[in-house]
């Protein structure tokens, strides 16, 4: 729809910031709540412009020990321990993913397509399901409470092993063929050109696993027993429990914004290459 | 440099077979081109010669090396791809400095190759550009480019020519024609398009259905056709067929008419007669219901059908000659432009 009409731009102008005001007002009362004083945040009615209390909030929530009368982590450590899981996880499955699709596709081994839906079949047994075992596996292998625990029984993934299947498809068979002539082995036609031709991709598959991996609750709730290793989402919701005593909002709400930023960070600085990444066509 | 030798080869599919025991040898510095209709085997034949399909039987032979073991980069080979395969990664510089980066070459000697190249393809000004700011003819240059770096013994061009327009496609023609004369590089091309394949090949090698047809200079091919196929595919437009009776050198064919031949031939045969060596002639032997005339400038094609058949049949007229649907022309044709096939097998009868 390509019209100009004054009317009409004011219309959709105003839908659209509806849009963002009703999305963004949960974002504003987290901010607003992260700059009182903790007495401030229990009376009603709760306040909707910030108060002057940011920095000391900051600085307690970040440095010190978080909530006052419990042994949690700072949550600098938090930051830092979800910061690790999620690039592990991200690094490990697109480096794994890259690595099997590359062999799915170009080399042909006995039961080549019976491996390809075994693979695809783990589409079927998230964590979830499989976490009894999967625990006794890494606590036998003394992994509770490491960022290998952490980060290895979720790093293996069909998704991103499907996706880069489908995007080696389609470079066309005559790249290869033309490395061949130009003497590539396989690993040097993988390293030279189908990473840099599926650049995009990984870039776009990155922002999803990074996010994912931040993201992730129960895993680390179950391996994690020191405060050292507690991760950033699942410690928001053991301070709403802490310590017998009505919730801290300010600090609650600060750690929540902390926990925010990365996966923002991730997103904005790679939106172009993410947006190309889902949408581009042309090899 | 080097010749090619092809001996017996054979590429089957399971139990398919492609290719039937192609053989033919490749002297030191001739262009070849391969030339077939779709699915006739030529890219096959010339993928396997380039080492990235592999050989069922049979061998090929560069230089006096047996070759069928060996990947493409031992070869000694360069190819040119149809949709030209450029990285598209790569600067220009880079897609033509990769193969010899692989192999190791000194940097300085391979940015002096790469001008080299550059210089004779007048691609300079675009080193720095990345393949997809180039149009189609460029990348072409490109894809040559790549090619010509490597200094190989043996040029393959796999239907380079066939993605860009007409007029460029003459352009580049000739161009490639220059250049490998330049070089001497022992080259095989491979195209379905006759013309290119009559104006760029020292021999051309014509595959039908994974069989060779007929191996020979373009004026062999053009004059002595050795199967119907061969003469079909051969000139533009291709040549007239008339099923004939051969009785002591004399051919009978349409209705009531004959034409004196030299050939010795006999029985159930099949005339082939060019539309440019038809001759207009009143009291010809060939007689023509004319359907339509098609005026080219430099000449004009008649077609029509052989007077009280249903045999199409073209003649090509120098100049402009006017001709009304639903009237009668005679032609005659000399006999030595008179081609005599067996009916049944399609080979040609030698007087």
């Amino acid at each position: 729809m390509i019209e100009n009409r004054p009317v009409l731009n004011i219309a959709s102008h105003a839908v659209l910031i509806i849009g963002i005001v009703i999305v963004a007002l949960p974002i504003w009362i987290t901010f607003v709540a992260a700059t009182h004083d903790p007495v401030r945040m229990t009376q009603a009615p709760i306040p909707m412009l910030p108060g002057g209390h940011f920095w000391e909030n900051f600085t307690q929530t970040l440095f010190g020990g978080g909530l006052s009368g419990t042994e949690s982590a700072p949550v600098w450590r938090m930051l830092l321990n979800s910061l690790m899981m999620a690039l592990m996880i991200s690094f490990g499955k697109i480096a794994i993913s890259l690595l099997s699709a590359f062999a799915i596709v170009y080399f042909k081994f006995p039961f080549r397509m019976g491996f390809f839906w075994l693979i695809f079949i783990t589409l079927m047994l998230p964590v979830e399901v499989r976490i009894l075992p999967t625990f006794e596996v890494v606590a036998d292998l003394g992994m509770l409470n490491s960022y290998w625990g952490l980060s290895i029984p979720l790093i293996a993934s069909a998704t991103a092993t499907f996706m880069f299947r489908q995007v080696f498809l389609t470079i066309p068979d005559e790249m290869l063929e033309s490395a061949r002539i130009d003497g590539a082995g396989p690993l040097r036609f993988f390293w030279d050109i189908l990473i840099p031709l599926s650049r995009t991709n990984i870039a776009a598959l990155f922002v999803i696993l990074f996010i994912y991996g931040w993201n992730q609750y129960l895993w680390p709730l179950l391996i994690t027993t020191e405060t050292d290793m507690t991760t950033i989402v699942m410690s928001i919701k053991q301070m709403l429990e802490a310590a017998e005593q009505s919730p801290q909002w300010n600090i609650i709400m600060m750690t929540a914004l902390l926990a925010m930023i990365p996966p923002v960070f991730v997103v904005v600085a790679m939106q172009r290459l993410f947006v190309q990444g889902l949408t581009e066509t042309d090899k | 440099m080097a010749s090619i030798t092809m001996k017996d080869l054979v590429k089957a599919y399971g139990n398919v077979e492609v290719l039937h025991h192609v053989a033919g040898e490749i002297e030191d510095g001739e262009l070849i081109v391969i030339v077939g209709p779709s699915g006739c085997g030529k890219s096959t034949l010339l993928r396997m010669i380039a080492g990235l399909e592999t050989i069922t039987s049979g061998d090929v032979k560069i230089g006096d090396k047996i070759v069928n073991d060996l990947e493409p980069a031992e070869r000694d080979i360069a190819m040119v791809f149809q949709n030209y395969a450029l990285y598209p990664h790569m600067s220009v510089r880079e897609n033509m400095a990769y193969g010899l980066k692989i192999r190791k070459i000194a940097k300085d000697e391979i940015e002096q190759r790469v001008q080299e190249a550059a210089d004779i393809l007048e691609i300079r000004e675009y080193l720095d550009r990345k393949p997809r700011q180039l149009s189609g003819g460029q990348r072409q240059r490109v894809a040559m480019g790549r090619a010509i770096v490597r200094n190989p013994q043996v040029f393959l061009f796999d239907e380079p020519l066939s993605n860009l327009d007409a007029k460029l496609r003459v352009q580049m023609r000739l161009e490639i024609r220059k250049l490998q004369q330049r070089l001497g590089v022992t080259s095989i091309y491979v195209t379905h398009d006759q013309v290119e394949a009559m104006t760029l090949g020292d021999r051309l090698m014509v595959l039908n259905g994974g069989y060779v047809e007929q191996f020979g200079t373009p004026i062999e091919l053009y004059n002595r056709p050795a199967t119907l196929f061969v003469a079909g595919f051969i000139g533009s437009p291709s040549m007239n067929f008339l099923p004939a009776t051969a009785d002591s050198g004399i051919l009978k064919f349409g209705k009531a008419a004959s034409i004196p031949s030299a050939n010795h031939a006999a029985g159930a045969v099949t005339l082939g007669i060019r539309p440019e060596h038809l001759v207009h002639d009143d009291a010809g032997p060939i007689k023509i219901t004319v359907q339509m005339s098609e005026h080219l400038g430099a000449n004009t094609l008649i077609h029509g059908v052989l007077e009280g058949t249903d045999t199409d049949f073209v003649a090509s007229m120098l100049g402009h000659v006017t001709a009304d649907p639903g009237s009668t022309m005679s032609f005659s044709a000399l006999t030595e432009n008179l081609h005599i096939f067996d009916a049944a097998s399609g080979k040609r009868i030698e007087g």
